[in-house]
């Protein structure tokens, strides 16, 4: 199979990734449960696009992200990147693998060791991976801040001594120095002001369309993913409840959640502002420690029936190319894996500049 | 915002990055108390080291006739009760003093270190690490260096002559009886550090465990370290004058600055200066390693640099 299709395969394939944090209590530290922060995720990313995964706070999308570069031993499930099975790798078997996997965190001030100057942080992976001499790393350092927009005379300067922004580009910087394929972005956004919010989106777009980059863009800001996407997957409690292509997820959201998330973007047009009607979910978001037996929306969904309290729900292809995990949505045609979820339909709509594979310089 | 977006014109040639401990001297010789301690610490150093070979007069030559003698020409600092010249004895216990201080924290420093950083960053070695600091901190300290001298003094003294013998032993006994609250410190930090998303990003780099500690967790545990560096030399000089004073360090014509104090403390109200000189050596060195400390601690912190 991995000969067959190279070109056609995609580039990242999770199935039923799962991670459960064990859960010490008493005199003892006796084991009395776990946090299922992942709970059998499965989705695929093809080269060159973006997958947006959203999600409210603490349904498990950083969880999701981390686990995928193994930054976490996993529970259960499969990664493969690019052809390489990663899921039960070693650190040390994947150290190699690295390179072609980087990581832009949310918090670009905890992201940047405090002790290190810029030219030492952007040159660690440098340093690590390539044998490079000093001067062959400190231009390589320069032409990586020039392609994130830092001025060279910044090398010797501090993290504390940027603004938000810059330190994102610097953990930006970081995380293309050894020109990868997959980059996973962890909210790069979230610890920002709007007006750099955009300017670092924009640079992440720019960097994608000039160097091949493959996204898994996390966030809760839905305006944001439906900018950068090219697919969506929406998750909550640990669980992926709907994955289609941009267009079709924002103009047809199938899944109740999918619908009350997107009911609460604001609308700029005033006149449609005023038509919105806000879906609004009572009650708060269980415990990922005890989730609910069945669906694992049921107990807030506004569309809740008998079975979804009993069974729980699979991502089945309700409409061509969209994903919908509900039993509202009898599946179409049966599903004989969960293994088909990123289906090809989404693959047209992936920008068709974003293909090309290119080496930096 | 202050994003800077274009590229830098192509004359302004970027300086080549500084080496870092060029920046921890800029900002060292800035902090004044540091610097009086620096040169406070270094007078003491070389007294210590060029001392002998300047005042040539044995510590330990009794000359009973001039005994209890003040300040002359002859004898700069006055004489002790047997005659012997106290400026020598000063200098010759200096030597003695400082190095086991210096070599002392050094040991339980590196041991401290050593120990709070695995138990910090292993998760499986912080239990059985922890429990071996608890048991060493409710350990009776002196009891514990009493055995130790009478167990190895004689078999280190036959190895190493009796004087360097007895260094070790000290060294060893003071290192390996106060790396505790250093080892302590240190794994509060780390815990706290290796949670933070550098490190983190460290691993999603690929850096391996050892370089992740040498690289990242070791230089943002340095303040801790360093304030526990300067207090351990005070400590390591004080309980080498305790154990003097027991009979238990040096042998009792070997001077060392516990040991002067020690001595003078039967006379101190005739001859008050002979507790004095001792003491304010003390005093000085320690309170220059501290202020050292405190300038060094400001220094490796990016963060106050430049303020």
């Amino acid at each position: 199979m991995a000969e067959a299709g190279r070109g056609d395969r995609p580039l990242v394939e999770v199935r039923g990734l799962t991670m459960h944090f064990p859960i010490y209590k008493g005199l003892f530290r006796r084991r009395v449960g776990e946090v299922r922060a992942v709970d059998g995720v499965s989705f695929d990313i093809r080269q060159g696009e973006t997958l947006g995964l959203v999600g409210e706070s603490g349904c498990g999308k950083s969880t999701c992200g981390r686990a995928i570069l193994r930054l976490y031993d996993i529970t259960a499930g499969s990664i493969c990147i690019d052809g390489v099975e990663i899921g039960r790798a070693s650190q040390a078997t994947l150290r190699p693998m690295r390179p072609r996997m980087q990581m832009v965190f949310q918090d670009p001030q905890a992201s940047l060791n405090p002790r290190m100057t810029l030219a030492a942080i952007i040159g660690e992976p440098l340093m690590e991976h390539t044998r490079m001499t000093a001067a062959e790393r400190t231009a390589r350092v320069y032409e990586l801040m020039d392609a994130v927009g830092l001025n060279r005379t910044f090398a010797n300067r501090y993290p504390h001594e940027f603004s938000g922004g810059q330190r994102q580009r610097i953990g930006i910087a970081r995380a293309l120095a050894l020109n990868p394929r997959f980059v996973v972005c962890d909210e790069p956004i979230a610890a920002l002001d709007v007006s750099i919010q955009a300017q670092v989106v924009n640079l992440l777009e720019e960097l994608q369309d000039r160097f091949g980059l493959t996204y898994l863009f996390i966030s809760h800001d839905l305006s944001m993913v439906r900018h950068i996407a090219t697919r969506v997957a929406v998750m909550y409690l640990g669980r992926i409840v709907e994955i289609a292509g941009r267009e079709q997820l924002y103009a047809s959201p199938l899944h109740p959640y999918t619908q009350a998330l997107l009911s609460a973007v604001p609308e700029p047009d005033p006149d449609y502002e005023a038509a919105r009607r806000r879906i609004i979910l009572t009650g708060d978001v269980p415990s990922p420690a005890r989730p609910p037996p069945g669906c694992r929306f049921s107990t807030r969904c506004p569309k809740v029936m008998d079975i979804c309290r009993r069974v729980a729900p699979e991502l089945a292809e309700a409409a061509p190319g969209q994903f919908v995990a509900c039993h509202l949505y009898p599946a179409t045609t049966p599903e004989p894996t969960a293994g088909r979820t990123g289906g090809t339909e989404a693959r047209p709509r992936a920008p068709a500049g974003q293909f090309q594979q290119g080496e930096p310089q | 915002m202050t994003d800077v977006l274009t590229p830098p014109a192509p004359e302004a040639a970027p300086k080549p990055p500084r080496s870092p401990w060029r920046d921890v001297w800029d900002q060292f010789r800035s902090h004044r108390g540091a610097l009086a301690g620096l040169v406070i610490f270094t007078l003491f150093l070389l007294a210590a080291a060029v001392g002998p070979y300047i005042w040539r007069v044995d510590p330990t030559f009794i000359t009973i006739r001039a005994r209890n003698l003040g300040p002359s020409w002859t004898y700069p600092l006055g004489t002790d009760q047997l005659g012997r010249d106290m400026l020598a004895r000063m200098i010759a216990g200096g030597r003695i003093s400082i190095a086991v201080g210096l070599t002392a924290m050094a040991l339980s420093l590196v041991l401290g270190t050593l120990v709070g950083m695995l138990a910090g960053f292993f998760r499986r070695l912080d239990g059985p690490l922890m429990r071996l600091t608890d048991l060493f901190l409710s350990l009776p300290l002196l009891p514990l260096l009493l055995v130790m001298v009478m167990l190895f003094r004689e078999s280190l003294s036959q190895r190493f002559g009796p004087e360097t013998g007895i260094f070790i032993l000290i060294v060893f006994a003071i290192g390996i009886t106060s790396w505790m609250q250093t080892a302590r410190i240190v794994r509060g930090d780390v815990l706290a550090l290796k949670e933070r998303e550098f490190v983190l990003a460290a691993r999603s780099i690929g850096t391996p465990p050892g370089r992740i500690i040498t690289r990242h967790l070791l230089p943002n545990v340095m303040s801790p370290i360093m304030v526990s560096a300067t207090l351990g030399i005070a400590n390591a000089i004080i309980t080498e004058s305790a154990l003097s004073f027991l009979g238990l360090g040096f042998p009792p014509d070997f001077p060392t600055w516990g040991r002067l104090l020690f001595d003078a403390v039967d006379y101190i109200r005739d001859y008050p200066s002979r507790v004095i000189w001792p003491g304010v050596a003390i005093s000085l060195v320690v309170l220059s390693a501290n202020y050292i400390g405190d300038g060094l601690r400001d220094a490796l912190d990016p963060r106050i640099r430049g303020r």
